[in-house]
């Protein structure tokens, strides 16, 4: 199964902005993704209380997991762009 | 029409159909058995709703932050595991309101335990489960409503969550049934320049859409006025707005005697029209909504920013005003019996220095990179020694010019002492009120006593402004009462250098001055001195 496991690279960490982006990058993907950090349980990488619950901060790693078709350029996708400091972006 | 009555809180005609701001609601108890369909439903219909209400608000934000703390909002609301922790929890026997309130709950616990900017989003969580239960239930959608057109608010009455990002241009007026003078809602009012009228017993049973006229001077409220009536209040209040805005100039009695008229602001964004200088810059902003204290950099940028905006002319700053009344986290201090006679302002340095010492260091190196003349003023003084140390204090942080707020009646009857070491006083009539006759500024039902004409605190200001004449000394009054333009001639007469006021409220007094010698002044405040009660002393300066 596809599994990237990345640093959070948001100033904000995985909240605010950042967060809105990535789970609305989450939900334009084929499969299901989940994310989780360490060894706690994974969550929907679509759910937005979800994501924001982790509580993952700049610098957290957070690991994602898909499968099926297009698993894991889904999983490339969304472990790119939480690398990226996404306050930076141009809105 | 029927006419109500309350307290005029904020001066100034308006009229226009009243809206109210609705409640959070409350949750029902939990019913005995539940059609789990038909729940589930409801969890849907209200998911639709509010996430549309959520979007056209967003919409309409007027600025980019508020607006993407609302689609954050709009993404959580349609969040799919949110449906289906709560069809689960359906399942289990509960209804649709619970089964939201506990599902929420769950990320509520998860914010708080993050922490930091997280533990700061609990409010946006808590206010999309009041809103989502209110379309459960059928209830209006709590807070402020946007009924797409000018009108007056109504409401029980106003907390600053409530009011944050209210508009005074679809605001024309505030009505509350609580609430006194010196209550949130009367500062607002104050603050944006809607006129306002508080503890108006009956306004809650007055439907929305009715047309309502209010004076915020005399506290009447017409119900059911024509159309024609309120056009006419609302053309005169704005010739009215229109003439003050052409006053301009320095405070000064029709004989020229000088009393600066300074602004009290929270931050740049507060200043507005032309002032002489600030006379209460209040420092809490910063250190709002916040789990860490302001870095002594964050501070520097923000303080620099006012001083920047008054090159050349008075600022003078509050040390932050806090403590178990306005509680903020990093303080980490107890829960207390009576707050308000707790460790707040100043003593909060007797448990933490550092944060008055890092504050004082980002004052100093604010005030030198800028060509403000800078003083700085601590809250909650009671002894001369407190205002001694203090003023020690800011010199050893390269600042000059130290004063205290006189706020405890400990420190207004030792006013001379007090001024021995520091170099000015500034009296917050608010808390010299409550503190002087035991009476919660929050307690709408002693509204009479927390009057600012009452004989006994004109009495302790009159000892304070005659410390400051002894001892060639300015004496200022920053409390709500400098803005009342019959009060701020007392208040010369009685010898007080400076009065300062939201913005707004300046051209008012200015006129007021104006209009009367420093002779009648000192006439009207000794009327106002020997009087009896708050109606005798008004009275006095109305003849």
């Amino acid at each position: 199964m596809p599994t990237r496991t990345v640093v959070v690279g948001s100033a904000s960490g995985l909240h605010a902005r950042p967060a809105a982006l990535f789970v609305a990058e989450a939900a334009k993907q084929p499969v299901p993704v989940t994310i989780r950090t360490g060894d706690k349980k994974p969550v929907p990488a679509r759910s937005m209380l979800a994501v924001l619950s982790l509580g993952a901060k700049k610098g957290t790693e957070v690991t994602l997991e898909a499968d099926g078709d297009g698993a894991q350029a889904a999983v490339d996708t969304l472990a790119d762009l939480l690398a990226r400091d996404l306050d930076a972006v141009d809105a | 029409m029927r006419e109500l009555r309350g307290i005029g809180a904020s001066p100034g005609g308006a009229a226009g159909p009243v809206h109210r701001l609705a409640p959070p609601p409350a949750l029902p108890p939990a019913p005995a058995t539940v059609d789990p369909s038909a729940e589930k439903t409801a969890v849907r219909a209200a998911v639709l709703a509010v996430a549309a209400d959520l979007t056209r608000r967003a919409d309409a934000a007027p600025d980019t932050t508020a607006a993407e703390v609302l689609r954050a909002q709009v993404m959580m609301a349609q969040d799919e595991t949110l449906i289906d922790a709560a069809d689960v929890a359906i399942d289990g026997g509960t209804d649709a309101p619970h089964a939201i309130t506990d599902v929420l709950a769950v990320h509520r616990a998860a914010f708080e335990a993050a922490g930091g900017y997280l533990a700061e989003r609990v409010s946006d969580l808590d206010d999309l489960r009041d809103r989502l239960v209110a379309a459960c239930l059928g209830l209006p959608m709590p807070g402020v409503p946007d009924p797409g057109r000018p009108f007056l608010l109504i409401a029980r009455d106003l907390a600053p969550a409530d009011t944050a990002g209210l508009d005074p241009a679809l605001v024309l007026g505030l009505v509350t049934a609580e609430g006194g003078p010196t209550s949130h809602t009367a500062i607002l009012a104050r603050t944006l320049g809607i006129p306002a009228v508080v503890r108006c017993a009956g306004i809650l049973d007055v439907a929305d859409g009715t047309l309502v006229s209010l004076d915020g001077s005399t506290g009447v409220v017409a119900t059911g006025v024509s159309a024609e009536t309120a056009t006419g209040v609302n053309a005169a209040r704005l010739a009215e707005i229109e003439r003050r805005a052409r006053s301009h100039g320095p405070g000064r009695t029709a004989d020229g005697h000088p009393v600066a008229l300074l602004a009290n602001i929270g931050s740049a964004r507060d200043l507005t029209g032309e002032v002489e200088g600030v006379g209460l810059f209040r420092t809490e902003l910063l250190y709002l909504d916040r789990s860490d204290p302001p870095s002594h950099e964050e501070q520097v940028a923000a303080y620099r920013e006012v001083f920047a905006a008054l090159p050349g002319r008075k600022v003078v700053v509050r040390t932050l005003d806090a403590g178990a009344d306005k509680p903020l986290p990093f303080l980490r201090l107890a829960g207390e019996p009576n707050p308000a006679l707790g460790i707040r302002g100043l003593r909060v340095a007797r448990q933490t220095p550092s944060v008055l010492t890092t504050q004082l260091g980002a004052i100093a190196v604010a005030a030198a990179a800028e060509d403000a003349e800078v003083w700085v003023m601590t809250p909650m003084v009671a002894t001369a020694a407190e205002a001694s140390a203090f003023a020690v204090s800011c010199r050893e942080h390269g600042l000059s010019t130290a004063g205290v707020m006189i706020e405890v009646p400990a420190a207004a009857l030792r006013a001379g002492q007090v001024l021995r070491d520091v170099g000015f006083l500034s009296i917050g009539t608010n808390d010299l009120s409550q503190y002087t006759f035991a009476a919660d500024r929050m307690c709408g039902d002693l509204a009479e006593l927390l009057d600012p004409w009452q004989p006994a605190l004109i009495g302790l200001i009159a000892s304070c402004a005659a410390a400051g004449v002894e001892a060639g000394k300015p004496v200022g009054v920053c409390g709500e009462s400098a803005a009342d333009p019959d009060f701020a001639l007392v208040l010369a007469g009685l010898g007080i250098t400076s009065l300062s006021m939201a913005p707004r409220s300046i051209p008012a007094v200015r006129e007021s001055l104006a209009a009367h010698t420093l002779d009648e002044c000192r006439q009207i405040a000794k009327a106002a001195l020997a009087a009896d009660t708050p109606e005798a002393a008004r009275a006095a300066v109305r003849r």
